[in-house]
């Protein structure tokens, strides 16, 4: 039990997803420009990571390694996210068209998430079992999900700001970025 | 210019991946701890780069439409795989430092970014050239990158320690080989690119549209949602 949370607290804030591992830096860097954006890029995010990290662990466990094709494992990931996450979006459009506004165009963009297939290949390569796998991708998306939207509630009032001329834009987010890590790496001084 | 000389000219520097095109992002902040894992990772990706920009170019007449990025995701995810076997079969100890990062080349945005915005329009001889070019441009700002935070962080550069030489108390400024040290050391460079006047082309898309433009399937679906928008 003691493991299990904290496989979940280490995904979250330890080894947050984006600051510390640096996956999923792309909408992490673009979306966040709007805060509404951010939080539904989360859920979307805590959703299809979820399922993802459980459909990978079951593939792994009960199909690649018992026939030896471990080194298919990326390929084989890749593929099941990216037809997961069309399912996901198929069957939010038919069952909660609500939620499928919320989430819907935020789907797509998880495909080419790096942060999905790094937590399906970290799972693996940490030798997971389903529970803690499922957990594992939970506990990170939760940790991307928090850092995406603390960076655009930060970048909401970084707008407000007068900064030099070369640092507008990009060079500001990433600085907000960079002392937002710092702060987390105080994480690592969590024990249990 | 020769078209073939052009196209590395316009990897390397006009359309820069990293600096100017703002692809790939993830593995410039990940892996650039030390110059040489900036090489190790460049040319990685520069091998994987080169054999995708051919094979699909080849393929192009013959790939539907409408399957196309499966079909790539197919075919890089395979030369992926081949590199990541070779790597840990021959050099061990990047294989080591640069971990899960090697399998995460297949979501990097270069490799389906230039596939589809020019492998498939190409013919096999310019793109080739075409990901010699980006995979240069690519190493060199990986590299580049990796060598700042190594002299700052580390007090070395390519592995060879000058911080011998200097007086004791110099010390090296541990934050920079820390995960924090690449948001800055990135938000540095396109400061500087900023301040000299080159454009990236992040704050042109984010400015037109929004989109982190990320790749070029992002950034089309992020055109698809704005047009549903109006």
């Amino acid at each position: 039990m003691k493991s299990l949370i904290l496989i979940m607290i280490s995904g979250a804030l330890i080894n947050n997803v984006v600051l510390n591992q640096f996956l999923g830096i792309c909408s992490f860097l673009g979306v966040s420009k709007q805060m509404k954006a951010s939080a539904s890029l989360g859920g979307a995010v805590i959703f299809v990571m979820t399922i993802a990290s459980a459909v990978a662990s079951i593939l792994y466990d009960n199909v690649l390694k018992p026939l030896g094709l471990d080194f298919m494992k990326t390929i084989v990931f890749i593929l099941v996210i990216a037809a997961l996450v069309q399912i996901v979006e198929m069957f939010l459009k038919k069952t909660s068209p609500a939620v499928y506004k919320a989430l819907g165009i935020y789907l797509p963009l998880i495909t080419t998430n790096c942060a999905v297939l790094g937590v399906a290949l970290t799972n693996v390569q940490n030798e997971y079992n389903f529970i803690e796998s499922v957990l594992a991708g939970f506990g990170t998306a939760v940790g991307f999900t928090l850092a995406i939207v603390l960076l655009a509630s930060i970048r909401s009032r970084i707008r407000e700001e007068d900064l030099p001329a070369p640092l507008r834009g990009a060079p500001i987010v990433l600085i907000s970025a960079a002392l937002m890590s710092i702060a987390f790496m105080g994480f690592s001084g969590l024990s249990f | 210019m020769n078209k073939y000389l052009e196209r590395i000219y316009n990897g390397l520097i006009k359309e820069n991946p990293t600096l100017v095109l703002m692809l790939g992002m993830c593995p410039t902040l990940a892996v650039s701890t030390s110059a040489m894992n900036g090489i190790g990772m460049g040319v990685s990706t520069t091998a994987v780069l080169i054999l995708s920009n051919f094979v699909i170019s080849l393929l192009r007449n013959v790939i539907p439409d409408d399957v196309r990025l499966p079909a790539y995701i197919v075919i890089v995810a395979s030369l992926v795989t081949v590199t990541e076997l070779m790597i840990e079969a021959y050099l061990p100890g990047l294989y080591k430092s640069l971990g899960i990062y090697i399998p995460l080349i297949v979501v990097n945005c270069i490799i389906l970014g230039r596939a589809e915005a020019y492998a498939n329009k190409h013919t096999p001889d310019l793109a080739v050239m075409d990901g010699i070019g980006m995979g240069l441009g690519f190493t060199v700002a990986l590299t580049l990158a990796g060598l700042v935070r190594e002299v700052l962080g580390s007090g070395s550069a390519f592995g060879f320690n000058f911080l011998q030489y200097l007086p004791d108390s110099v010390e090296p400024i541990g934050i920079f080989i820390q995960p924090p040290g690449a948001f800055f050391v990135i938000a540095l460079f396109i400061a500087i690119m900023n301040a000299i006047g080159i454009k990236t082309r992040q704050r042109k898309l984010v400015e037109n549209t929004g989109c982190d433009g990320c790749c070029a399937t992002c950034a089309q679906r992020c055109e698809d949602a704005e047009e549903e928008a109006k």
